[in-house]
């Protein structure tokens, strides 16, 4: 797919970014993890984009996704569990000139995370959320996430899960999240196009990354999802929200994996007044304004 | 002259506007204010009052005595008379109250009826009581008037016209009918400045050039959100609401993280959703300054009452070993300088600041001469565009003799900026040996929290320089234990110490009031809670103990009657 100018990248200085310049630590994933193709798919991504480590930052929290910007090198707030969103609309609001990215688990997200998530799409803040979904915790070692099928057996769930699995799509179309797309670790060109397609994007977005844990989710596995996910139809249209919300209940047998939805709402940085020709960072404090400040008590 | 006005009414009747008004021509009318408020968790209904407090002199504290009672209901007569003084006088409205009062004390004024005849509509009867007020006082109306027609400007001349006629006629009927009214006022001075603790720190934050905002609403931090938003166009402050307290704490961290100066307030109970994240900000070394109103708890207590109760729990909460600095001021001047003073040493050392407050201090009105704008302190300690560019390595978190590294702001040069909630090494990666745990550890918290203890100030000290009485206090006590020195000094060789600077908790190399507590017969610690926590403070800290403990904890503030009943009780 053609990708458009970026509208919120910052001014490079006419360099042509590699692969090499955005090699972090060593990765500490299990050998075979998802993670490591969204990793290698991400930065081709950049690259494709030509956004240097410096022009962007990368907020996550905890859990093996939210050690992500280790991987790579970039900006980076690796904050506490479930907490990214806060923190990248914080960064967002201070300077909206700065591409920031979200990476998350499902429990992380969907989980811990789960008030911020709803208010951040409410909000429209133009941050890229990319959910590894693998439907189980791996950090903590296999107990139950927001999206483990109902019934699964885990160690401290010896009677299987009993509550309805999160279905995060329908969720995010149901808020008018400006966003919301799905794709698969397993389909490395698809997961490119949705990267691209979400950097580009202005406004939230939610990409929720279909991925197996070889350690300890064995239902859900490489096989398991890619028997199931299915390319939306070429000529789906992404800003019906009434059939999105059909489509965003598929899950079972066969799984649409594509853009979902999208709609052009303003984002939370496009109408707040006081930064439209200005990030705050570049706003100065000024010295000369202060005689002013305690006239109100007279 | 020395005169308490008590308004007393439910919640939705006007009392504010009206204690608003008043204080307002006061202190334009040069005289010393000071106001407080006691009101109820409701919108409407209920008994609340708003007193306000006027002399000739400076004033630091609210009286138990009433000289004025307005009464716009049955309770306040019910529950305030018992405050009045021998020459007081109550005023209400019979045909409001359906009742009548006799006595030399009750004025009955036809609020409504005045406000109807003269301004056209019931709703003056509230301007009319203004004015009697100011009538009683034998004050004159021109100030009342000019804040009228500035107040509705914007509705024209009809309704100041209105408003106008209504404060004359309620001052007209005051003059002639108060016979019993033997109230006199000084001459006028030079206007003064009124304003309350939650406006002084609002104002404190825009002067140390705040940019940014995170808040959930929780009586009684909500007016530092209401006073930045109010600010955001003209000083370009971004005023957030958050969903929670738990994301405005991350997005403050967010903003400071991109470069912006950046704080957050909530009461207790929103603080305790914070916590996780001022542990977050300690870690990654990030500057942030949190405004925490104390108000009763535990849980939800008393929610617009007032109470000393999380001094220890500002102190010692969230996990890890950190360095933090804490600060509790007194009156609105000293809340406005450690606003200041907190996000100044916040950035400069890259950690958690506190400013402590209540709803006492929150509420309560002071009249000043003004602040000392010079007295600002404004050093950026973040590296940006210029000063980066020119570095050929950066690292986040660079070992360093003072325990600070570099600040650098993402996206401004090529250099990365990462930081982590994990150990991590000087880059901002996270690590597991036990090697870089222990010097980061060494950075973070040995190295910093020297240098921060050399910035606190020493405890403010007022009174006989050779004391055998000491009162020692933290917070918004100061105004009133400083009346109570004041009343007593005459009697006794009496002073105070107030710590407004609390934490890191302050040296003696500069004044040794540790010497000078072990030198006085007696030491009186008076707190606003039921355990002490300064107290207990002083004693791990300095092995001090007081020889006598004061406390107050039904969610209502010290007068000065009440304290000094309190004091000679105890001596």
């Amino acid at each position: 797919m053609t990708v458009g100018p970026l509208p919120l990248r910052p001014s490079s200085e006419n360099s042509v970014a590699s692969l090499d310049d955005y090699r972090g630590l060593t990765p500490a994933w299990c050998p075979g993890c998802g993670n490591f193709s969204i990793l290698k798919t991400f930065k081709e991504a950049l690259v494709e984009l030509n956004i240097e480590p410096h022009q962007f930052t990368i907020v996550s929290g905890i859990g093996q996704a939210a050690k992500f910007p280790h991987y790579l090198k970039c900006n980076t707030f690796n904050g506490l569990h479930g907490r990214s969103l806060p923190v990248a609309t914080g960064i967002r609001l201070a300077n909206h000139e700065m591409p920031v990215f979200a990476f998350a688990g499902d429990g992380d997200c969907y989980g811990e995370g789960g008030n911020h998530l709803m208010h951040t799409m409410r909000k429209n803040v133009n941050v890229k959320l990319f959910v590894h979904d693998n439907q189980v915790y791996g950090l903590t070692k296999g107990q139950a996430s927001p999206t483990t099928q109902e019934g699964t057996v885990t160690k401290n769930m010896p009677f299987g899960v009993f509550s309805e699995q999160l279905n995060p799509m329908a969720l995010a179309v149901a808020l008018d999240c400006s966003f919301v797309a799905r794709s698969f670790s397993g389909d490395q060109e698809h997961l490119k196009s949705i990267v691209k397609a979400a950097i580009d994007h202005k406004g939230f977005c939610l990409v929720d990354i279909l991925q197996p844990c070889v350690s300890f989710n064995k239902i859900n596995t490489h096989e398991w999802y890619k028997q199931r996910v299915y390319h939306l139809e070429p000529d789906y249209d992404p800003t019906d929200r009434v059939k999105a919300f059909e489509r965003s209940l598929e899950w079972g047998e066969r799984i649409p994996i594509g853009i979902l939805y999208r709609n052009s709402r303003l984002s939370l940085e496009e109408r707040i007044p006081i930064i439209r020709d200005r990030t705050l960072v570049k706003q100065c404090y000024d010295i000369n304004k202060l005689s002013d400040i305690l006239k109100d008590f007279y | 002259m020395d005169y308490s006005i008590r308004i007393g009414g439910e919640a939705g009747q006007g009392i504010q506007t009206v204690g608003d008004t008043l204080s307002r021509v006061f202190s334009r009318s040069g005289y010393h204010v000071f106001t407080h408020q006691d009101y109820e968790s409701r919108v409407r209904g209920g008994h609340n009052f708003y007193q306000v407090r006027v002399a000739d002199r400076q004033l630091t504290a609210a009286r138990d005595r009433i000289d004025i009672l307005v009464a716009f209901d049955l309770d306040s007569i019910a529950k305030d008379a018992a405050f009045l003084a021998e020459q007081g006088q109550i005023i209400y409205d019979s045909g409001a109250l359906k009742k009548k009062f006799d006595g030399r004390q009750f004025l009955d004024i036809p609020f409504t009826a005045l406000s109807v005849e003269h301004g056209g509509s019931r709703i003056m009867a509230n301007t009319v009581a203004t004015g009697a007020i100011l009538g009683m006082l034998g004050m004159g109306l021109d100030i009342l008037l000019k804040i009228i027609s500035g107040t509705f400007q914007k509705k024209g001349e009809d309704v100041i016209r209105a408003n106008v006629d209504a404060a004359t006629a309620g001052y007209g009927f005051a003059v002639k009918e108060c016979v019993s009214c033997s109230f006199s006022t000084a001459d006028k001075a030079e206007q003064k400045m009124l304003i309350a603790g939650i406006d002084a720190i609002g104002a404190g934050a825009l002067a140390s050039g705040c940019k940014f905002y995170a808040a959930y609403p929780m009586t009684p931090s909500t007016g530092i959100m209401n006073y930045l938003a109010g600010k955001a166009k003209d000083y370009g402050v971004v005023a957030e609401q958050a969903e929670d307290e738990i994301a405005a704490i991350n997005m403050a961290l967010g903003a400071s993280f991109a470069g912006v100066r950046a704080m957050t307030a909530s009461s207790g109970g929103g603080f305790a959703l914070m916590v996780e994240g001022l542990s977050l900000a300690a870690m990654t070394e990030t500057p942030i300054v949190i405004g925490l109103g104390q108000r009763p708890g535990p849980a939800t207590g008393l929610p617009t009452r007032t109470e000393q109760g999380e001094l220890q729990f500002a102190l010692y909460t969230a996990h890890g070993e950190f360095p933090r600095i804490i600060f509790a001021p007194g009156d609105p001047e000293q809340a406005f300088h450690l606003t200041n003073k907190a996000f100044d040493l916040s950035e400069k050392y890259q950690v958690p600041a506190f400013v402590i407050f209540d709803q006492y201090l929150a509420d309560t009105q002071w009249t000043h001469a003004g602040f000392d704008l010079d007295r600002l302190v404004y050093t950026d300690y973040r590296l940006r565009a210029d000063a980066l560019t020119g570095l050929s390595e950066y690292k986040r978190h660079a070992y360093s003799a003072t325990g600070i590294s570099p600040m650098a702001v993402p996206g401004d040069s090529r250099h990365v900026v990462v930081t982590d909630s994990d150990e991590h090494d000087e880059d901002g990666h996270l690590i597991e040996d036990a090697e870089t745990r222990v010097k980061m550890i060494d950075k973070r918290l040995f190295r910093k929290i020297p240098l921060i203890k050399k910035e606190i100030a020493p405890p403010l000290f007022y009174g006989d320089a050779d004391p055998e009485i000491v009162l020692v206090g933290w917070g918004s006590t100061y105004g009133v234990i400083k009346e109570a020195v004041g009343e007593l000094s005459g009697e006794e060789k009496i002073a105070m110490l107030h710590f407004s600077e609390i934490f890191p908790f302050p040296d003696t190399d500069v004044f040794d009031y540790l010497s000078l507590l072990r030198n006085a017969g007696k030491t009186l610690c008076i707190e606003q809670n039921a355990t002490s926590q300064f107290a207990r403070l002083m004693k791990a800290e300095t092995g001090f103990e007081f020889s006598a403990l004061i406390n107050r904890y039904d969610g209502r503030p010290f007068t000065v009657e009440a304290l000094l009943g309190e004091l000679r009780g105890k001596s």
